[in-house]
């Protein structure tokens, strides 16, 4: 018999998506039944709560969580989210309700035994509920007690060599795209270099010591399947300057339609039969692709690597070989000034361990805005008080066409007082000599 | 409910500490047939719907099944995946970007076996488990956060919503018949946590009444300055309040420049704002983050208000799937739904959605709204 009564979430148990609901119904009872024995070190009826209180929100249309909340472990500033119910007496089970964010590997690849270990630990010292994953990456461990912490901790950094992950005004857990583990088009190892980061910035991620949060995302190539561009203060995304590759025998087979366009991926609908001219070369934002004698042509110079050519015939083109990545800076959401992707900062670094150029890149930015940046002001909006000039500055960047969409159209232009022959120091008497009152 | 120590000592906190070692290594997670030939894949099809094969220079292949997953999971969920993975996958699984649950299996025979196994498994309420799809010109899972589950500053819920609309949606997430991969994504106030500011079409919850001011603990709670900061609108300023017979620091809000972001209470927690009538869901589009033909673009606000009408949320799924099917309908093949409503006009986005044109859509945000109106005479009647 279920603690509390949720009609309206009982709807949500049916229809074909998987209901969180009957998750969360099943895994009261699992508790409630506790087969293995297990010591619970929170309440165990965790879930019949989380479920009350959420129905009741769905009675008020409003929250029923207090404002706020800090908690975390010795040594670290950062990495547990603070989260206490705002009817404690009727809902006990989440009087305390703490999301520990828990160090995900790169790729979110996982070993079944890994992740049973990480499972017991939880349903042991927490509420056995879940987000795989947090937006920004991280495994979210959802619900236990303020005493829990600390054992918790202990369980997953002595037992399970692993840490917690970010929160705070500091770097949050950086985050990767599948990258070249299972995808042909990773212009270089995303895993490697997010995990490299990672380890090399954990005293920034565990101890905030920025003016606001900062993220790092890794994208293999510029289809950005984690998104960095829009979701992270510095985008690496991979690409190259060379050639692509075309298998010309290839091209003909999509021709002929012995392989289907873009991998399968249209499959669900008649588009017709695959049209070269209308589907690539006319698509190409460049315009430079044309068929010559019966063979592909592309005008590497004016390519863009928009990837639409490789990706609908993933078969006959291929990334070149000079690989790098693109960074850019200052992407964020709304608040304060207005959302933001990044910008175009380092059109092309090679990626090499041990990484110094990118590494001298991301010190000299935080250099900049841990000294300039206000308080609980994103590098993106530091960027538009102070101007991209002095990103460029800061990062000993060259200016170039590259890193604008256009130039400016307003002639509000800056010079300083050393660009100009005889500086801004002038004698208004000296003027007077030649130019009568 | 005994206490059992994991053998830390509270009263020598700092004692045997471990820190900062961060995450496990990917490669120790690597299935053996990724493990061999990482780097060397040569190209990638989708056989069906959710199904995938990556083929490596070696002639190796790894056939992947995508599946559905409601991102708020329980350990007995977690582990019934580990049971699959471990019967099929010899004990390898992974998620993606949008916290679907990928099995990866290293040779065709396994593909059939394994899909049965996923598609057999239902909740008791008759949802499945592990539905198959996800990939390609469909919809896939929506990104979404925490709302009524965890978080305090939300305008509408995450899970329920974006399981009614899953549900809505659902024949697109097993097949592929749409002109591009669409993106949904939720946020459920406008932190936009997560893909909201960048989704082909977007959820996003908002309230529509300013703060109401506690004015008794306001400056016993609040740190004044930063609430008055928060302000993106600058409709907060410092204020000296008679409560009680006596003065008490506070903030006074100018209601009427007040857009009811929510940001001060995020800063102050004297300034709550949510509320039943007031709060509700605002739907955005056009937005996308790869490179593709196009560059990335932000989502638009196309419709300021629908209700918080739970558990099922009808007026928003009704109104997400007929952009979806507006969008299935007039786009051209590889279009995205930024692609298509900029190529098609705006004007003409409304009128084939079906969607009333209010003045809440246009910017008036600063000086760069002035480059969302149109200086131009061209424009469809």
């Amino acid at each position: 018999m279920a603690k509390h009564d949720t009609p309206m979430l009982d709807q949500l148990e049916s229809g074909p998506w998987p209901s969180f609901v009957s998750d969360l119904k099943e895994q009261a009872e699992r508790r409630a039944k506790n087969e293995e024995g297990v010591e619970f070190q929170i309440p165990s009826d965790v879930c019949e709560d989380l479920l009350g209180v959420l129905e009741l929100s769905f009675k008020h249309g409003r929250t029923h969580w207090k404002h706020g909340g800090i908690v975390g472990v010795f040594g670290y500033g950062g990495g547990v989210i603070g989260r206490y119910c705002d009817q404690p007496e009727r809902f006990s089970g989440v009087a305390h309700f703490h999301t520990m964010r828990v160090a995900q590997p790169g790729g979110k690849f996982y070993t079944t035994d890994f992740l049973r270990d990480l499972m017991k630990l939880w349903d042991f010292r927490g509420s056995g509920i879940t987000n795989m994953h947090g937006s920004t990456g991280d495994i979210i461990f959802l619900g236990t007690t303020t005493p829990q912490l600390e054992e918790i901790f202990f369980e997953l950094t002595h037992n399970l060599n692993q840490d917690l992950g970010g929160s705070g005004s500091n770097l949050r857990t950086p985050a990767d795209c599948i990258g070249s583990a299972r995808c042909e088009w990773s212009c270089y190892d995303t895993q490697a270099l997010c995990y490299y980061l990672t380890e090399e910035y954990q005293d920034e991620l565990h101890r905030p010591a920025f003016p606001y949060k900062f993220k790092f995302k890794f994208d293999g190539c510029p289809n950005c399947c984690v998104a960095s561009i829009a979701r992270a203060d510095i985008s690496f995304i991979g690409t190259w300057k060379d050639d692509i590759k075309i298998d010309q025998e290839a091209v003909q087979g999509y021709i002929g339609g012995e392989f289907l366009p873009n991998g399968g991926a249209y499959t669900g609908r008649d588009w017709g039969p695959f049209d070269i001219a209308k589907e690539v070369i006319d698509l190409c934002p460049t315009d430079c692709m044309w068929m010559e004698d019966g063979k592909l042509k592309i005008e590497t110079k004016e390519c863009t690597r928009c990837m639409h050519c490789i990706n609908v015939m993933p078969r006959a083109l291929r990334i070149g070989d000079d690989r790098g990545l693109s960074m850019l800076v200052g992407a964020k959401a709304p608040i304060l000034d207005g959302a933001q992707m990044g910008s175009l900062l380092v059109p092309f670094v090679k990626v090499e361990e041990p990484y110094d150029e990118i590494k001298e890149v991301i010190e000299n930015m935080w250099d900049w805005w841990m000294e300039e940046g206000k308080n609980r002001e994103r590098i993106g909006e530091l960027m538009k008080r102070q101007g991209f000039q002095k990103l460029l500055s800061v990062t000993g960047i060259k200016p170039d066409a590259r890193h604008v969409q256009e130039p400016r159209t307003n002639p509000y232009i800056f010079w300083n007082e050393d660009e100009v022959e005889g500086g801004w120091e002038r004698d208004v008497d000296e003027y007077r000599k030649d130019h009568q009152r | 409910m005994a206490f059992i120590s994991s053998g830390y000592n509270p009263d020598k906190p700092m004692e045997n500490r471990i820190s900062d070692i961060g995450p496990r290594k990917y490669d120790e997670f690597y299935p053996p047939v990724i493990a061999k030939n990482k780097g060397k894949w040569l190209y990638h099809e989708i056989i069906k719907p959710g199904i995938l094969v990556h083929v490596a220079e070696s002639g190796d292949e790894v056939y992947t099944v995508r599946v559905g997953g409601a991102r708020l999971m329980s350990t007995g969920l977690v582990m019934e995946i580990c049971d699959i993975a471990d019967k099929h996958c010899d004990g390898y699984v992974r998620w993606t970007t949008r916290n679907n649950v990928e099995f990866m299996v290293d040779s065709k025979d396994k593909v059939d076996p394994l899909i049965q196994d996923l598609e057999g498994r239902k909740f008791s309420g008759g949802s499945f488990k592990f539905p198959v799809g996800g990939t390609g010109a469909g919809v896939t899972n929506i990104v979404h956060t925490q709302g009524w589950i965890h978080c305090h500053t939300p305008a509408t819920d995450a899970s329920g919503p974006v399981k009614a609309t899953m549900d809505v949606l659902f024949d697109d997430f097993q097949q592929m018949r749409l002109p591009a991969q669409l993106r949904v994504s939720l946020a459920c106030c406008l932190n936009m946590c997560g893909a909201v500011h960048c989704s082909d079409i977007a959820i996003l919850g908002y309230h529509r009444k300013p703060p109401m001011l506690d004015h008794e603990y306001l400056d016993k709670m609040c740190e004044i300055p930063l609430a008055i900061a928060a302000c993106p609108t600058a409709a907060i300023r410092p204020a000296k309040v008679e409560f009680k017979g006596q003065k008490v620091k506070s903030v006074a809000v100018k209601n009427e420049r007040c857009m009811f972001c929510g940001n001060c209470y995020t800063m102050c927690p004297a300034m709550p704002l949510a509320d039943k009538e007031g709060d509700g869901i605002v739907i955005m589009v056009g937005g996308k983050v790869s490179n593709r033909i196009s560059p990335p673009k932000f989502s638009k606000v196309v419709v300021a208000f629908l209700p918080n009408n739970a558990p099922r949320w009808p007026e928003t799924t009704d109104c997400i799937k007929h952009i979806v099917e507006a969008y299935a309908k007039g786009a051209n093949k590889y279009e995205r739904v930024g692609d298509w409503a900029e190529r098609i006009g705006w004007e003409r986005f409304f009128e084939v959605c079906e969607l009333e044109f209010t003045h809440h859509l246009i910017d008036d945000f600063r000086d760069p709204a002035y480059y969302t109106w149109r200086q131009t005479t061209q424009f469809k009647f």
